[in-house]
């Protein structure tokens, strides 16, 4: 269930928009019959057109673009419940927002981003290469199906799952007894551990297309030039995927930075995490006159998920290059 | 060379084993600690007692009228922006692009923030306006429209890439032409015979629509709202064994649901050919 939406498409989606297919191509004749009348119609039809979209524009003003101008303004001014009435220019909530618990919650949501995407892009990358390499045909498309679905699958659910496997009663903890070696579901690497189960996935399913798109002329010349397979992966391979890897490993920080069910589900307030800070403040448990807080909090969110699509976009524009 | 190809096929079995055992075991651990009844037998009173359960009903409805809600204000929305991006007017194609992009660059948590932020505006500056009024009708517990709201924010981009695709495939211009020449009007020629043929995009965009809303959790729970997903995380503190019962289930039905999603696609595609 998607409860964190990544911006990869599932397999079988992928699938069937290519599926959804052409039934409806027409013949260079009545192409060239049909294109005759159209610019005549288009510039009748345009503002018609444009009517048509209207109610889709309406909404995102109102769905999304109100949400939006509430924050800004919002980081921006007191909140009602201050001294002053509220409604007063203020870079308090930012600056509060940037201290204490709340920089400590911030940080440390930078910090598990960070590790569980480093080690979902390198775990990934060799286990995308193995389940690509095998011979098996319909193991192959078993991996590539069953990432799609887990890649999908965060949320209640999955901390779930993990809690009855990893959790002080679950079936894994009982049976070789770990919490006598010190582990405990309920911190940050016992999260690390959860994410990765959505990570891993998602890290197979944007990888992918990129080791599909290394050439056998290229692993071939590069043989038959005397490279060893090393070599072959150290200037060749890897030089050409940097930029899917990097790409990944960017998408897979904003998949693990902006999640919130499953940690909630699972560990609350007890790693410091800035989702759970923001739906801590949603929810009044801020000090009075720090009304505002929240969304002093959700602007840096938006702020550091900006800079991921910053450095996310240009990457995935130039690793598209080497797979047209 | 002999040494390093069987090297190389061992350090694959590996990686391909440990990877296995890490997601395999906690499906495995998951359905075993659902049945088992703490004296070393087994029961299936989690999934039998489901029905039952408190709340289980009202949650599950509740989930289902907001994802069938969903769909189909999303579609309303989207198919016909989409189709006259493609019929009438190709600049409106970037907008609607940089319109179904935006919400994924906005995480959940914060655009759940600006909510609350606008939802907060009604008891601070609109008490006296008929916004008011409309503001508190759309936080109704019973159906809470706001949900509506975020949700098809959400779930844009998805049904988006989805019909975008299906419409990729699709000459919408010369089918429309067609049917014009042919004497349809433009309702007739949209409705019986553009989007049947876009059948199986539209489907495709319902379904991850859906599976979304039944699993969306952050919004709901913040703005207090009982769904689905917040039943099963606030079942969970009282009655373990039955939600990790519900999340197998959860986990099995999307499972099930992309396979035939992408056995369709196979369908039509060799039906075709």
């Amino acid at each position: 269930m998607t409860t964190a939406p990544t911006p990869v498409p599932t397999p079988a989606a992928a699938d069937l928009g290519g599926g959804a297919g052409a039934p409806g191509t027409a013949t260079p004749e009545s192409r060239a019959a049909s294109s005759a009348p159209r610019p005549a119609r288009r510039s009748r039809g345009g503002s018609r057109a444009w009517l048509a979209a209207l109610p889709l524009l309406l909404f995102f003003v109102v769905g999304f673009g109100l949400p939006t101008v509430a924050i800004t303004i919002g980081a921006f001014t007191t909140s009602t419940d201050s001294p002053d009435g509220g409604g007063t220019f203020t870079t308090a909530n930012l600056t509060d927002s940037l201290q204490g618990a709340y920089w400590t919650a911030l940080f440390g949501s930078i910090k598990l981003s960070l590790l569980t995407a480093l080690i979902g892009t390198v775990v990934g990358l060799p286990l995308a290469q193995a389940v690509l390499t095998s011979r098996f045909r319909m193991f192959r498309e078993a991996v590539l199906s069953g990432s799609g679905v887990l890649a999908n699958f965060g949320g209640v659910p999955l901390a779930f799952m993990f809690v009855a496997t990893l959790g002080n009663s679950g079936e894994v903890t009982q049976k070789l007894g770990l919490t006598k070696h010190g582990w405990n579901l309920y911190t940050f690497s016992g999260l690390s551990v959860v994410y990765l189960y959505f990570l891993v996935p998602l890290m197979i399913l944007t990888i992918t297309p990129a080791l599909e798109g290394l050439r056998v002329q290229w692993r071939e010349a590069a043989s038959n030039n005397g490279a060893t397979v090393l070599q072959y992966w150290r200037h060749v391979a890897l030089p050409v995927l940097l930029p899917s890897l990097l790409g990944g490993f960017v998408l897979l920080f904003g998949a693990s930075f902006a999640a919130y069910a499953t940690a909630e589900a699972m560990v609350g307030s007890s790693v410091p995490l800035i989702s759970m800070q923001i739906g801590d403040a949603l929810s009044g448990n801020v000090l009075v006159g720090q009304g505002n807080l929240a969304l002093a909090l959700g602007l840096d969110m938006i702020v550091v998920a900006c800079l991921v699509m910053a450095i996310y976009l240009p990457l995935q524009r130039r690793s598209a290059k080497w797979l047209a | 060379m002999a040494s390093l190809i069987s090297k190389i096929r061992f350090g694959r079995g590996l990686v391909l084993l440990v990877c296995g055992v890490y997601f395999a075991v906690p499906m495995a651990a998951s359905v075993i600690f659902s049945i088992d009844d703490s004296k070393g037998g087994t029961t299936f009173r989690a999934y039998t007692d489901l029905l039952n359960a408190p709340g289980f009903m009202d949650s599950l409805t509740l989930s289902l009228e907001l994802a069938g809600v969903t769909v189909a204000v999303l579609l309303l929305l989207l198919v016909p922006a989409l189709l006259a991006a493609r019929l009438g007017a190709p600049k409106l194609r970037p907008v609607i692009e940089v319109i179904c992009s935006l919400p994924l660059v906005v995480p959940v948590v914060a655009l759940t923030t600006g909510i609350v932020g606008v939802l907060r505006w009604g008891p601070d500056y609109l008490s006296d306006t008929p916004l008011f009024q409309t503001i508190v009708a759309i936080q109704d517990p019973s159906f809470p429209i706001v949900l509506v709201i975020a949700y098809v924010l959400m779930a844009l981009p998805f049904a988006y890439r989805a019909l975008d695709a299906g419409l990729r495939g699709v000459d919408v211009v010369t089918l429309v032409e067609a049917a014009r020449n042919c004497g349809a009007g433009w309702a007739r020629a949209v409705f019986t015979v553009v989007l049947p043929n876009l059948r199986s995009a539209l489907l495709n965009a319902a379904v991850l629509t859906v599976a979304l809303v039944l699993g969306e959790f952050t919004t709901a729970s913040i703005l207090g709202f009982a769904p689905f997903s917040v039943w099963i995380s606030s079942n969970g503190k009282s009655d373990g064994q039955m939600s990790v019962a519900v999340s197998i289930l959860s986990l099995l039905i999307v499972w099930v649901v992309l396979l035939l999603m992408s056995a369709v696609g196979r369908g039509r595609k060799s039906a075709r050919s």
